[in-house]
């Protein structure tokens, strides 16, 4: 008999399946880094010589920099907004028997499922119809629409795995609802409130369905790089561009993630996906 | 000194408790005890105030608590769960609540320092809560909650978590404790064993409603209700009819028992009315042969024993009775000569005053 | 007690006043809930229901030169009725959608019994890692498609230079091919997740137990996983078809025009077309036709529950 219990034994085929599964997702990623460095102008095989150049002629773009800054403000902007609304959100969900909250999270969670369009489209509408015009600040409200369910889905299982009687020790003690949240509720979900914040800064950072159709003509980075994408000379630096997004995106997911995993009971670490 | 007045509890459309009525005076070790969902956790919530009342009030030293909200309240509560704070250590966790009053940290330090001696663990300060074992978080939990001198220490069923042994020695640290610190203590269980070595009082509950409140020995030796009879203790229970042939004197024509004389002036119960005679495992005598000039006899069979080490639980069939009535021995040798064999003929003799008239219902 | 203080101090000396909001709150739990939520439920009202509710009342209406003809009509949903070119879109949206789903779930599947059962330490490392990639910018992802299978892109010039071809493969670009593969991509790392749940919910005692009574490997996979994973894939089906429905990006950038999708249209619509009404109501369609994809899953769901219990 192999090691292990007879249920799971080992599979070779199963596990060359894996590994082959593995490359199928991120080959495709890293092509973007790889062609980045190369000195042709087109992607293709053969790799023509190691430059840096595409990178270096980053830095001497003013509208890359422009879009960059506002990615960058409207994600700080999202990100805190979105985890503060989805702090008290989660604690009213996971403590308060609420009658109602099922379908209220359930309205709540379907940017998750419903296409990015349809929001764009109707938040688009109600921007024009109410005369405001667009600017970074609707593709905040957008970026929000999106993020929400994610910050939501990162704190409820915290909070569910937070045994109530903290708070209501704490309030036995002495200490009234205010004083109890910053005392007791706040450090033992903070890994979670942390998680979502950088998860909610990425997803707004890297979001480009709600940026085209709200933010006229204030781009942000993914919108910069698709009106570059028009032009083939173009790609190489977009390569660059596009492999530094990419490696902010995945070493910023990565943290959030795995923050978000500290102090979580087992069970409740499959999160969002149930 | 805590006042329950026709309390009610309402959960949407589920009555949960009904018009209790308690009243705990001050010093005392006073226990609810009741089955699960009977609804003392929800009266002992009430008290501490995280339940409002749906009905009815509660009043500490004469104040009424109906809108104070539990931060205000000088009550403190020992959870179920214990609820120690795991960012905090042992000692920030116990000087939690002492933060509103002015105290310079070296005397909050000495308090604590006084509360860990008080409960046996000195030196735990700088621990913390995933460091300790389940019986020292229990500690902890305590320390935390009379630090605060509360007026009365709310316990939710402190000892479930632990294992029998830690337990039963929990139990005796905890009376002791109350003693020396002299505290009202409101306790909640189920195990009728813990209250009944625990307090001082205990209110027996079922479906939201206040059986009866009565010191451990008078629920025990005179239960007011066949429910409270079978929820402490092992019962026997024999179904039976009054007769009061004349004012003077009173029958009562029980299955397996026989006639029975009772106390004409206690019984309560009117001439025809249906009634239960409950009799304790160890009030009824075992022998091996008839006895010689007994009046209340019983004949039976032996079906089967339990040998359950401090004594034998003996199960008798009686005729007319189907079900077994139960006999406790005490094991004051050992086994031996006076062991008695299965589907061996017994005859069970019992005293008066060890029946207990219950109505039938 | 060691102090001289005596123990039960009086307490009630200095009773703290409760404001009346506090006891409002006290006595309402429900108010308390609701007063937390509320922020959420704003946001919420104002950025999904108003918007949604307004993209209704705008199908309604048509377009009439620069300005919009307020009167009710049923002119848009009509034309798409009558015009052969939306339903095609739409039968071709839901092909394509549908077909990468499936592809993407078969695909998924064994990667996650992969984690759920034969991975024994760091589950969630593998987990991270595979859902990595999704979390990254989506037109990044189809960017990178949009390289590798250029005329001249990656695979052509590899197999290329590789001389296992002499000409570049013309359908992998610019074609449905090349529409289904970026969607296969870029969602299988959010299709493994419902799957890998369900796989992982499964008590390995019921495994046990099955071999017990003489099922070997296969039969056990047939009888107990596969069944009892099906709410996870059902799910997994869901949470993929419904999003790539109304996805523009993809077609945009790889698709060509036999590949156009539903997506592509509305954009258009609000774009170069600029014919809202007509766009607000084939977005509403959109809306109905995931409404019944929804309810289907649900009521599969369900009635495998049922049939399961």
């Amino acid at each position: 008999m192999k090691p292990g219990t007879y249920i799971s034994q080992p599979n070779t085929s199963l596990r060359l399946y894996a590994v082959v599964f593995m490359l199928f997702i991120y080959l495709p990623l890293l092509i973007l880094p790889v062609f980045s460095f190369n000195s042709g102008l087109y992607v293709r095989f053969p790799l023509e010589g190691f430059t840096f150049n595409w990178y270096l002629a980053l830095l001497n773009r003013e509208p890359v920099f422009a879009a960059l800054g506002n990615s960058i403000r409207v994600g700080l902007t999202v990100s805190i907004l979105s985890t503060v609304i989805a702090v008290f959100a989660a604690k009213a969900i996971a403590r308060n028997r609420l009658p109602g909250s099922g379908p209220i999270v359930g309205v709540i969670m379907l940017p998750l499922v419903v296409p990015g369009i349809i929001f764009g489209v109707a938040l688009l509408v109600l921007m024009s119809r109410l005369g405001v015009p667009l600017s970074l600040y609707t593709v905040t409200l957008g970026h929000i629409v999106v993020c929400l369910p994610f910050a939501i889905a990162t704190l409820l299982p915290r909070f569910e795995g937070f045994d109530l009687s903290m708070e209501e020790a704490s309030a036995d003690l002495g200490e009234n609802g205010w004083i109890t949240f910053w005392r007791i509720t706040f450090p033992i979900v903070a890994p979670g409130i942390v998680a979502s914040l950088l998860m909610c800064f990425t997803i707004s950072f890297d979001e480009f369905i709600m940026a085209f159709f709200l933010g006229g003509t204030h781009a942000t980075l993914p919108m910069y790089i698709w009106g570059q994408l028009r032009f083939p000379t173009q790609f190489p630096s977009m390569l660059a561009l596009s492999s530094l997004i990419i490696l902010t995106s995945f070493i910023v997911i990565f943290l959030s993630l795995w923050i978000g995993r500290i102090g979580l009971p087992k069970s409740a670490q499959s999160g969002i996906f149930k | 000194m805590i006042s329950i007045r026709n309390v009610g509890k309402r959960f949407g459309t589920f009555q949960a408790i009904s018009d209790v009525s308690i009243d705990i005076q001050r010093g005392e070790f006073f226990s609810l005890l009741g089955a699960s969902g009977c609804g003392k956790t929800t009266l002992l919530r009430m008290i501490a105030g995280f339940e409002s009342t749906s009905g009815g009030q509660i009043m500490i030293d004469g104040q009424p608590m109906a809108d104070v909200p539990p931060h205000h309240r000088p009550v403190n509560m020992v959870f179920q769960s214990y609820a120690i704070f795991p960012h905090l250590s042992v000692r920030d966790n116990i000087a939690y609540g002492l933060r509103k009053q002015r105290l310079t940290r070296s005397r909050r330090y000495e308090m604590v320092e006084e509360m860990l001696d008080l409960i046996k663990l000195p030196g735990y300060g700088t621990r913390r809560a995933y460091e300790l074992s389940g019986g020292q978080r229990q500690r902890v939990a305590l320390a935390r909650a009379l630090i605060m001198r509360p007026k009365a220490l709310l316990l939710d069923e402190p000892l479930g978590a632990l294992d029998k042994q830690l337990r039963e020695q929990m139990q005796l640290e905890l009376r002791a404790l109350q003693k020396s610190v002299g505290v009202t203590f409101v306790l909640v269980t189920h195990d009728q064993e813990e209250a009944l070595t625990l307090s001082d009082k205990i209110a027996v509950m079922a479906a939201g409603r206040v059986l009866q409140i009565d010191t451990p020995a008078g629920l025990y030796e005179t239960p007011v209700s066949r429910a409270v009879a079978g929820f402490i203790g092992h019962m026997n229970f024999f179904a039976g009819k009054v007769s009061r042939p004349t004012p003077g004197s009173a029958q009562i024509e029980a299955e397996g028992l026989g006639r029975i004389e009772v106390d004409a002036q206690g019984l309560r119960q009117a001439h025809g009315a249906k009634v239960v005679v409950a009799l304790r495992p160890e009030r009824l005598v075992l022998g091996a042969a008839p006895p010689e000039a007994a009046r209340n006899v019983m004949a039976g069979t032996v079906l089967t024993t339990a040998y359950l080490g401090e004594r034998r639980q003996h199960y008798v069939k009686v005729d007319g009775m189907a079900e077994p009535v139960a006999v406790s021995v005490p094991n004051q040798q050992r086994d031996g000569q006076h062991a008695v064999e299965q589907g061996q003929k017994v005859w069970l003799t019992w005293s008066d005053d060890a029946c207990v008239v219950l109505d039938h219902a | 007690m060691h102090s001289d203080a005596p123990f039960v101090a009086d307490r009630s000396a200095a009773r703290p006043r409760t404001g009346w909001i506090g006891r409002l709150l006290f006595r309402h739990e429900h108010l308390r809930g609701y007063g937390l939520l509320a922020p959420a439920l704003i946001v919420t009202g104002l950025t999904v229901l108003v918007p949604c509710a307004m993209l209704v009342m705008l199908s309604f209406w048509t377009q009439v030169g620069y300005d919009y003809d307020t009167s009710l009509s049923l002119q848009n949903y009509q034309t798409a009725y009558e015009k052969p070119i939306y339903a095609a879109l739409l039968q071709r949206s839901l092909w394509i959608s549908g077909m990468a789903t499936i592809v993407t779930v078969l695909l998924c599947y064994p990667m996650a019994y992969y984690v759920a059962f034969h991975v024994h330490r760091h589950k969630m490392i593998w987990i991270i890692l595979i859902t990595l990639p999704f979390w990254t910018s989506y037109l990044l992802r189809v960017f990178a498609w949009k390289v590798i299978l250029g005329y001249e892109g990656v695979i052509n010039s590899g197999l290329m230079h590789l001389g296992l071809i002499t000409e570049p493969l013309r359908f992998l670009l610019y074609s449905t091919t090349a529409v289904s593969i970026t969607l296969a991509h870029s969602w299988a790392a959010f299709a493994i997740l419902p799957i890998y749940v369900s796989l992982e919910k499964i008590d390995k005692s019921y495994l046990e137990a099955a071999a017990d009574l003489g099922d070997g490997p296969v039969l056990r996979f047939l009888r107990i996983t596969l069944p009892l994973s099906l709410p996870g894939v059902i799910a997994s089906v869901f949470l993929m078809f419904i999003p790539t429905l109304g996805d523009y990006v993809t077609p945009a950038m790889v698709g060509g025009p036999d590949s156009t999708m539903i997506g592509t249209l509305i954009q258009l619509q609000f774009g170069s077309v600029n014919n809202w009404p007509m766009g607000a109501a084939l977005s509403v369609i959109l809306v109905i036709i995931i409404c019944l994809l929804g309810l289907c899953s649900f009521g599969l769901t369900r009635m495998f529950q049922r049939w399961a219990a």
